[in-house]
């Protein structure tokens, strides 16, 4: 197969518990993962709480997911743009997220941050680079 | 579907794996191997406990290529590969190992 | 007769949190749940409409916030954290429950 490579963009825009929406976006993220294209996720909106850390659902008894999103750097989902405007609406800031990285195999495993803090302006240019957008 | 594992019956889905990751014990990949007809070695028990821990962090099953990258980084380059992986586990490293460990199939297994 | 309001809906998301504010009486209690619960975080502008609401209760349950990583320090002033069973007395102290889902 010598498809050329595609740049996939996930846009999560839901609260991780109150629907289904941001545990299916990951199964499909990592499940696409397979098909060796350029993927990368957007969280924005009420999306930037899946990523809030310290979650812990021990008291409502449904599955803490949000370890997953660790998982992403192995599936070679490297790149999670967060909108800005988002988390300050929220009174949110970029520490109150969990320290997502990935390990660059070309470089002995370093550690880098998957997380890229972009503006809402900055967010409608990479959505507009993209060849495909899943909306979740 | 069920196992018999020390005098309990442990619930398994369809594909025979355990519904209840909680009822996992070693003996039931023992038990699941020798349904197979697969005796486990120390190198099977490397892989099945390398995919516990993984389940453990990230609460996922991880995909062959990711299990495969993953084992080549902890247990060395000569085992990082699915010749070694699929020697070991003939119906799948992925399907077959994460069975054994009581994981469900792994996501973006297909 | 005075009621007990339930949000579960995020105020961001849905019109649920603002509707419940904009129909909620004097003497009445606010539970939020679920998503509900982003309504009473800090530096939100539901926390606004929170602080401006006189003589109304406001509650958030536990078990929605930590399952969120919302710690209880992120709560607006004056919101009380109560319990499943919590929510039980609540119901049942107020009477009537109106849910705006």
């Amino acid at each position: 197969m010598s498809e050329e490579i595609k740049k996939f963009l996930y846009l999560n825009r839901r609260a991780p518990y109150g629907s289904i929406y941001a545990w299916e976006a990951l199964e499909v993220v990592l499940i696409g993962a397979a098909f060796d294209q350029d993927v990368s996720l957007a969280f924005l909106d009420d999306g930037v709480y899946q990523i809030v850390k310290g979650q812990d659902t021990a008291g409502i008894d449904m599955k803490n997911f949000s370890p997953t999103y660790s998982a992403l750097g192995d599936y070679e989902v490297t790149k999670l743009y967060v909108e800005k405007e988002s988390l300050e609406e929220r009174g949110l800031t970029v520490d109150d997220l969990m320290d997502l990285k990935w390990e660059d195999e070309d470089e002995d495993w370093a550690e880098k941050d998957s997380i890229i803090l972009v503006s809402r302006e900055e967010l409608a240019k990479v959505i507009e680079g993209q060849d495909v957008v899943f909306s979740f | 579907m069920a196992i018999e594992v020390n005098g309990k019956t442990l619930e398994t889905d369809e594909e025979g794996y355990l519904v209840n990751l909680n009822d996992w014990v070693p003996e039931v990949a023992e038990i699941m191997a020798k349904e197979d007809g697969l005796e486990l070695t120390p190198e099977h028990w490397d892989i099945i406990n390398f995919l516990r821990e993984y389940y453990e962090e990230y609460q996922i099953a991880p995909a062959v290529r990711v299990l495969t990258k993953a084992v080549g980084k902890k247990l060395g380059k000569e085992k990082g590969n699915s010749k070694y992986l699929y020697a070991l586990f003939p119906y799948g490293p992925g399907k077959q190992a994460c069975r054994f460990a009581g994981l469900p199939k792994p996501t973006g297994c297909i | 007769m005075s009621e007990l309001h339930t949000v579960n809906k995020s105020p961001f998301e849905k019109s649920s949190f603002d509707s419940c504010m904009a129909h909620v009486l004097e003497g009445s209690a606010v539970l939020l749940y679920e998503d509900g619960v982003y309504a009473a975080t800090k530096g939100t502008a539901a926390a606004a409409k929170v602080a401006a609401a006189g003589g109304v209760k406001f509650y958030v349950l536990g078990p929605d916030l930590k399952a969120r990583g919302l710690s209880e320090e992120r709560l607006t002033d004056g919101v009380e954290v109560v319990d499943y069973a919590g929510f039980v007395d609540l119901a049942a102290e107020y009477g009537k429950v109106v849910s705006w889902v």
